[in-house]
């Protein structure tokens, strides 16, 4: 904007007529972030509001975020007339377990195809990058008749095992491991340390960010994932949160709408996300930025 | 891919270690093996291997009584496939209704998710406003959390007496029963022209055992918040994409066409937009590629009801399956929306690859920009 004060042709009265433009501008700027703020929030206000009011008040009542009477009994009944806890419980130890292979599993598949020159890497990569095509909705039929014909169909090792490792976590170490200098790796490999020894004390330290990343995404995305327990458990002790939840929506309560009760339990498993988002959220960020580049 | 192994021998070693290294090659390649070797056990069992299976599967008429893989199970050949789309019957129409109902979802949701990303990133783009950051996370925290979570908060606010039904009534307008009215939207608005039933012309005849009329019935009412729930969730990754398409646009381009008169809108038109193409593009694919998947939110909110007007292809292959115990026809549907998202998906690839190339001259364009400073 400075530069418009040299010129000579910029009378005044067209520098106020900018300044009211500028200001309009800023209005409208900041009536639109506030509005669809709302729209993109209020939804949560809303269900933190209702979770907390009775059924009668979530019925007549539902725009408003406060309760009267605020009462805990749709919580209460969470915890005493559901299933809810068994589902936390699987939950956490799917999404640590999946969380923990993928981190392991993918930076070596990630570094092996970054750094190590080994016969079939090209074609492997290739077939990495074809894997992330696969979209997950047309597995759900395939990945049901494996389980079932390695006979571990409704197991915690059907919940578990599937999900071990993905393509995309590859994908995203390999592209971290190729950004750093070699020449350290080097030092230590001239040192005389195994390639593994290299890999776990020389690298991986450095590779931190891309860590972080990784341990978000597949925290994330196991905690939310709900298709593949749809076909790889069938046992009510086997459900996850996200099973679990739309198990009670459709219809495992009996009497009425429960809408203060669905909204809690919802509201219950989006908490730990919404945690990691708000402490993690530059890594969030960094990775769909990064999905850009790619595609 | 052409990057790839640019960079592969940029971080090949010179001609000294290269021969320290020499003796350790073979050694590299057991050990680089050794390294894939979990990740490619897993995406081979449970992902090439699943696929393969399933192919035989959708060849045979197997009902999830013991192992597909033995003699007893009859093998139909492609007939699973052809009952989709030669012959007359339930299984034709119920798939042709998916496809219909999806191809709607697909031309509403990919344009609005677009429009309002972009628009969003414009805004959270812009220097002079404070608070951006706050409100960008805001704007891309419905994306992270979970599809079943969230789809029960909609089912809520979409709830005959709902959140959304009572702003309705503030408008003074009487709320539908979002979930269970099956009227589709342009039979609505040819409704409301006076077309109330089927012209005659409609009535029989359309292709692939669906009349015109069906055809044309646009997505349902309930269907509409579905739409709804999934332009919200979406448009947040979106805008982020769109944010990193605003930071190749240079800003002394903005200021240049500013000092040259052009008003916000022919700047918006003829600089920003055009830098943003490759951007919009992927977000246009991405964008059909998701939501041809849309499944998580049918099977929470309406389980293809009412009147099979959710229905998608990725439920109905779902629901074939595991509730009708058609195993075979559940697995040829899914293969059918391979085959569509993977064209997509190639598309996309190869677009995107001309890009690539386009680059250069990306760069010869930006050095022609006037430095000012």
């Amino acid at each position: 904007m400075a530069v418009l004060t040299d010129r000579p042709a910029t009378a005044p009265a067209r520098r106020d007529e900018r300044a009211a433009r500028t200001l309009a501008t800023r209005f409208l700027g900041y009536a639109t972030l506030v509005f669809f703020g709302l729209v993109f929030l209020y939804p949560f206000v809303i269900q933190i509001g209702n979770s907390l009011k009775t059924e009668p008040d979530a019925a007549a009542n539902p725009l408003s975020p406060f309760p009267d009477p605020l009462t805990l009994a749709g919580f209460e009944r969470i915890f005493a007339g559901t299933n809810f806890p068994l589902w936390l419980g699987n939950s956490l130890l799917v999404t640590v377990l999946v969380t923990l292979g993928r981190v392991f599993f993918d930076s070596l598949a990630g570094y092996a195809l970054a750094r190590l020159r080994f016969r079939g890497r090209s074609g492997l990569f290739a077939a990495v990058i074809a894997v992330m095509a696969v979209p997950g909705v047309v597995l759900l039929i395939p990945k049901f008749l494996v389980l079932n014909q390695l006979g571990i169909y409704n197991s915690y090792a059907g919940l578990v095992v599937p999900l071990l490792a993905d393509a995309a976590g590859v994908f995203i170490m390999k592209q971290f491991f190729e950004s750093i200098p070699v020449s350290v790796e080097e030092a230590a490999r001239i040192d005389g340390a195994s390639i593994f020894r290299t890999f776990w004390s020389v690298v991986l330290p450095m590779a931190k960010p891309a860590l972080i990343t990784l341990t978000i995404l597949s925290f994330q995305g196991s905690w939310n994932e709900f298709p593949h327990s749809l076909v790889s458990v069938q046992d009510p002790d086997l459900f996850t949160l996200p099973r679990g939840l739309a198990d009670l929506v459709s219809g495992s309560l009996g009497s009425g709408t429960q809408y203060p009760l669905k909204l809690g339990a919802a509201l219950l498993a989006t908490i730990p996300v919404a945690i990691i988002f708000v402490v993690f959220q530059r890594y969030f960020v960094r990775d769909a930025n990064d999905g850009s580049d790619k595609g | 891919m052409a990057i790839d192994t640019q960079a592969a021998v940029a971080t090949a070693p010179g001609p000294g270690p290269r021969r320290r290294r020499g003796g350790i090659r073979s050694n590299e390649n057991l050990a680089g093996w050794l390294f894939v070797a979990p990740v490619i056990a897993i995406l081979g069992l449970f992902l090439l291997l699943p696929i393969l299976m399933a192919l035989w599967v959708s060849l045979t008429d197997w009902n999830g009584q013991g192992t597909p893989f033995t003699g007893d199970v009859p093998f139909v050949g492609a007939h699973n496939y052809t009952q989709l789309f030669t012959e007359d019957g339930l299984a034709r129409r119920d798939f042709m209704t998916s496809i219909r109902n999806n191809i709607y979802y697909v031309a509403i949701v990919v344009p609005a998710q677009t429009v309002l990303a972009l628009g969003l990133a414009l805004v959270v783009n812009n220097r002079m406003l404070k608070g951006k950051s706050f409100f960008r996370s805001a704007f891309y925290f419905p994306s992270v959390t979970s599809s079943v979570a969230i789809s029960v908060v909609f089912l809520f606010l979409f709830a005959n007496s709902g959140a959304v039904n009572a702003l309705l009534g503030f408008a003074g307008i009487d709320g539908p029963e979002w979930f269970a009215d099956s009227r589709g939207v342009l039979h609505l608005l040819f409704g409301v022209v006076g077309v109330d039933s089927p012209p005659a012309a409609l009535a029989d005849g359309g292709p692939f055992g669906l009349t015109w009329w069906d055809w044309l019935a646009g997505p349902s009412v309930a269907m509409i918040s579905i739409i709804t729930l999934v332009i919200w969730t979406t448009s947040g990754t979106f805008m982020l994409m769109f944010l990193a398409g605003l930071q190749n646009v240079p800003v002394t381009l903005d200021e240049a066409s500013t000092l040259d008169g052009a008003s916000r809108w022919q700047r918006f038109r003829h600089v920003t937009l055009p830098l943003l193409r490759p951007t919009t593009f992927l977000v246009l694919t991405l964008g059909m590629i998701g939501s041809w998947q849309v499944f998580d939110q049918v099977y929470v909110m309406s389980q293809g009801d009412p009147a099979k007007t959710t229905l998608t292809p990725a439920y109905l292959s779902y629901r074939t399956a595991f509730r009708d115990f058609d195993y075979g026809s559940g697995a040829a549907i899914s293969f059918v929306l391979f085959l569509i998202i993977i064209v997509l998906t190639l598309i996309q690839r190869r677009v995107l690859a001309e890009r690539d190339t386009d680059r250069p001259r990306r760069g010869w364009w930006r050095r022609r920009v006037p430095e000012r400073s």
